[in-house]
């Protein structure tokens, strides 16, 4: 994109972060009452709430696995959630994807042999997208996940980089994303740092990869920070109400 | 139609022999399958085989509005067809299968911005040519995606667009009897390559077969061109990996992907020499027709360095009562012929023992005479005549079968006089049956 300067001279990104910086994580627990589960997470401007149902009993045409629980992810963005208005919620191919990358996800990290025979439904929905969506999907549906009390190996935390001018950059925006730079996603579980999905857009020189990646896991790993420090504010929250009682 | 599921056995073995760095099909574990790239007589239209999964692309063009965001770019649409007929199961459940390869392929061919888009604008904001690359699978030997991408890619650039000349307001489009057609740009080249991970990731091969994708934790997709440069990338499946297995799969899949890229362009410059020649070029030129595909068995090397000795062994042991080991054994120097140090070939060699009756001779007999009657029976005819120049069955088979599609393609000459072939056979029938009697006085 002609005159927009992604990177500037001194180094600063096009909403005045610093490469190497996050966008503001605010993120809280147990928004609904119905679900089992359920958080809202926002990153920057971009806004997602997920809710988890389950594990229970496999409905309508699913078909029970005898050795592991069915996991079943439905990502939808709102129709007024981009700049031009979506014309369906879900459906579209890139939100097919985006739903089959998140039950791919949370089938490696969710400890799935627990629960033969039953179901977990992950539900997200994103109310404002401005880039890193399956990220913000990604890590509300964690924080749901944990909301709901079901078994993970660890927290799963995701996040993204590009590359511009031999400069690794965390976290892109919309506008970041969609001036043809490189994209790279991953979500790790921070404590072992292994890979649970990875994916990639765009060209990038194979010689870079190891830099971006290490942008990208730095990421996940404050991600994680912001995470754990909700999860724990909010449970010292739920047990002061229980002393209370 | 559900697929069937594997059995357990089947699948710990396929487990167990992964494990051991050996494959089913007999694969190192990071060998490709055969490629096998033939261009249709149209231009764009591509049909590639890996193994025996087969995929055919077919990329057409039409004129059309821009996209209100990028007015002066070309389209590209990316489209997979997965029917039936490449496997049963994808009647039903083919819809996650589907947008899979679909969004791989569109990130790979269209985000990597391998095609120059910007090329195929006629009149900015007003006309652009659309590309629309078809991709239909015809048969479903496991990973589709990197067949997928290889026909789509060489489908791409062996496409012609019509010539266009703009001239003020009016657009002239020439036909192909008028103008030649224009190539599209292609920048470069993205091609795919599939890594499976078995055991929690600790087992890596490339290029799984249908059996073992379904063995398979997860698989990572890496599409690249011959710069080194990463197109995409998608790890999926259930599995942990470290940072250092990724680095191992873009490094190998760097040099199968300049292999790959030099293979499509060789067989496009195949293809356009055998146009600019006037030779025949297009489908009817590659098929073998003549061929029973079902029971055709590739030739496969195997390990026998440490059996020839063992082999020798028994069959002294068995016959010393017979006081004709000499025999034997000269016989043996004379019979099994060892090709290359290590490797072996089951079946080859030795004179031809099933047995033979009057009515079979008399029958070949029949077929000489009328040798074009019937191309099947006289490839039969040849066969066992071929028995004695002491080669396989099987690839005696083979070379015949191209011998045949000479012969067929001049079927006038053959069928007037009587060739050299058919003389050969009367003495090729006569000396088998002779051997045959030695060796049944032996047993």
């Amino acid at each position: 994109m002609a005159g927009m300067e992604l990177l500037s001279d001194q180094g600063f990104r096009i909403d005045g972060r610093k490469p190497c910086e996050l966008r503001r994580i605010q993120s809280k627990l147990g928004v609904f009452g119905k679900p089992d589960g359920s958080a809202y997470v926002e990153q920057g401007n971009t806004k997602v709430l997920a809710a988890v149902y389950g594990p229970h009993e496999p409905r309508g045409n699913i078909v029970k696995l005898q050795d592991k629980v069915v996991i079943n992810c439905q990502f939808s963005m709102a129709t007024f959630s981009t700049g031009e208005r979506k014309r369906r919620p879900r459906g579209d191919r890139k939100s097919m994807e985006l739903s089959m990358h998140l039950q791919q996800t949370f089938e490696a990290a969710i400890m799935t042999e627990l629960y033969p025979q039953s179901q977990i439904d992950i539900y997200v929905e994103v109310l404002q997208s401005d880039g890193g969506n399956y990220c913000t999907s990604v890590n509300a549906a964690t924080l749901a996940l944990i909301d709901a009390g079901i078994p993970m190996k660890d927290y799963v935390c995701a996040c993204s980089a590009s590359y511009l001018d031999d400069t690794p950059m965390v976290d892109i925006n919309y506008l970041e994303e969609s001036s043809g730079g490189t994209e790279l996603i991953v979500s790790i579980l921070p404590k072992s740092e292994q890979i649970v999905f990875l994916s990639s857009n765009s060209r990038l020189h194979e010689d870079c990869l190891n830099k971006v990646l290490d942008m990208a896991i730095k990421g996940c790993k404050d991600v994680y920070l912001c995470l754990d420090e909700t999860v724990r504010e909010h449970m010292t929250q739920v047990s002061a109400s229980f002393s209370a009682d | 139609m559900r697929d069937n599921p594997l059995s357990i056995c089947e699948r710990e073995f396929i487990l167990a022999a992964v494990e051991i760095q050996k494959r089913i099909d007999g694969r190192e574990p990071y060998d490709l399958r055969k490629i096998k790239i033939t261009f249709g007589l149209d231009y764009g239209c591509c049909h590639v085989e890996l193994g025996k999964t087969r995929v055919m692309a077919q990329v057409s063009c039409e004129i059309a509005a821009p996209k209100q965001t990028r007015l002066n770019e070309g389209t590209m649409f990316i489209n997979v067809e997965l029917s039936p007929m490449a496997a049963p199961q994808f009647e039903t459940r083919s819809q996650d299968l589907n947008t899979e390869i679909t969004r791989l392929l569109e990130r790979s061919i269209k985000n990597s911005r391998c095609v120059d888009l910007e090329s195929l604008c006629i009149m900015a904001g007003e006309k652009v040519w659309e590309l629309r690359v078809d991709v239909h699978v015809l048969n479903h030997e496991g990973n589709i995606l990197d067949c997928a991408n290889i026909a789509a890619i060489a489908a791409l650039a062996h496409f012609r667009r019509p010539d266009v000349t703009v001239c003020g307001e009016e657009i002239t489009v020439h036909p192909a009897d008028e103008r030649d057609p224009v190539p599209l740009s292609i920048l470069h080249m993205p091609l795919c390559v599939t890594f499976a991970f078995f055991h929690n990731g600790k087992c890596l091969i490339l290029d799984p077969n249908e059996r073992e994708e379904r063995v398979m934790d997860g698989k990572m997709v890496v599409s690249m061109n011959k710069h080194r440069e990463i197109c995409t990338l998608q790890i999926s499946g259930q599995m942990l990996l470290e940072k250092d297995q990724i680095f191992r799969c873009t490094n190998m899949a760097v040099k199968k992907v300049i292999v790959l890229t030099e293979l499509i362009q060789l067989s496009l410059e195949n293809d356009s020499n055998a146009r600019a020649a006037g030779e025949k070029f297009g489908f009817a030129e590659s098929v073998e027709t003549n061929e029973i595909t079902t029971e055709y068995k590739e030739e496969s090397e195997v390990d026998m360095s440490d059996i020839d000795d063992q082999v020798v062994m028994a069959t002294q042991n068995g016959n010393s009562e017979d006081g004709s080991i000499e025999e034997l054994e000269l016989d043996m120097e004379t019979k099994v012929t060892i090709m290359f140090e290590g490797t072996g070939m089951i079946g080859q060699g030795g004179a031809n023992t099933w047995d033979m009756d009057e009515d079979m001779e008399s029958d070949l007999t029949e077929h000489k005479q009328k040798p074009q009657a019937n191309s099947r029976s006289a490839t039969i005819a040849k066969h066992i005549g071929g028995d004695l120049s002491g080669e396989s069955e099987e690839e005696d088979t083979v070379m015949l079968q191209q011998e045949d599609i000479g012969l067929q393609s001049k079927p006038i000459i053959s069928s007037e006089e009587p060739t050299g072939n058919e003389i050969d056979l009367t003495a090729a029938l006569a000396k088998p049956r002779g051997k045959k009697k030695k060796s049944k006085h032996k047993h």
